[in-house]
């Protein structure tokens, strides 16, 4: 538009990188805010604490290699699962198989009858019923799960995302996260009264 | 202590949703509706609900010391020269 020469285009560029600087920093300031809800959504999506780790290094890696993809605005969390679980699944996760399942037509309620049937039904008026689980059991529970209804019920029981963003991150339908997420809950249920009545 | 009761298994079939807030609001009335009457049923959406927030307390893990340092490390050379 003006003409006043070499410098204003070298003072424009100039601003630009600042900018940019500026941007880059805002977002990895942003990205490592969430790295602890990040950890604890990873954590059990993997057996150990050192996978975990390395898969959230991994990750941030990534993340800040690629940060000019993210769009300012958006859920830069499920960004960051989003390249979480294909990272995951790139390591070879994709090679086991998913274990036949059982026939598993139990209800939503199971766990509860299972309870109330062994403690009495007034017990369940009770809250602290449930804490009759241990937590180590919940854990296991989890990690017992096949990991496709595994993800689903980490990301929206753990993570609390919704349907939209757990479809988004794992890249299938939403029907699909809403099958998994139900069938996940009813096994893990199945395997919380197995670990908790036996 | 109806559990076969139709009301009781069509409120069954609702509860999950209804704790995931993704009802319409025509089921959230009938699974309010019928969680007002029956005992049964408001014995298991407590339950359920605390079953959840159990879940979620058990299973958190709260990232080791150390992590955050690490990915401090990974950012790009300009967040350096401070």
């Amino acid at each position: 538009m003006s003409e006043s020469g070499a410098a204003e285009p070298e003072a424009e560029a100039g601003r630009r990188i600042a900018s940019e600087a500026r941007e880059r920093v805002r977002f990895e300031e942003e990205a490592l805010e969430l790295a602890d809800q990040v950890y604890r959504v990873a954590r059990r999506m993997v057996g150990t604490r050192e996978e975990a780790e390395e898969l959230v290094q991994d990750t941030y890696a990534r993340a800040f290699r690629s940060w000019r993809s993210f769009t300012p605005g958006t859920n830069m969390r499920a960004w960051l699962l989003r390249i979480l679980t294909n990272l995951n699944t790139d390591r070879g996760r994709k090679l086991q198989r998913t274990p036949d399942l059982q026939p598993l037509e139990e209800s939503d309620y199971y766990l509860a009858n299972k309870l109330a049937a062994a403690e009495g039904e007034q017990v369940l008026d009770q809250e602290r019923v449930v804490e009759r689980l241990s937590q180590g059991g919940v854990v296991d529970a989890l990690a017992a799960l096949p990991h496709d209804f595994r993800d689903v019920v980490v990301l929206v029981d753990l993570g609390e995302f919704s349907y939209a963003d757990a479809a988004q991150i794992l890249d299938v339908p939403i029907g699909t996260v809403m099958s998994r997420l139900h069938r996940g809950r009813r096994i893990l249920k199945q395997k919380l009264a197995e670990e908790s009545l036996t | 202590m109806t559990a076969h009761d139709p009301d009781c298994e069509k409120c069954e079939e609702l509860l999950q949703g209804y704790l995931d807030r993704d009802l319409t609001h025509k089921e959230v009335v009938i699974a309010e509706g019928h969680l007002d009457r029956c005992d049964y049923c408001r014995r298991r959406y407590r339950f359920e609900e605390h079953l959840r927030r159990y879940i979620r307390i058990s299973a958190s893990e709260r990232m080791p010391a150390g992590l955050l340092a690490k990915l401090s490390e990974l950012r790009g050379p300009t967040a350096d020269g401070f």
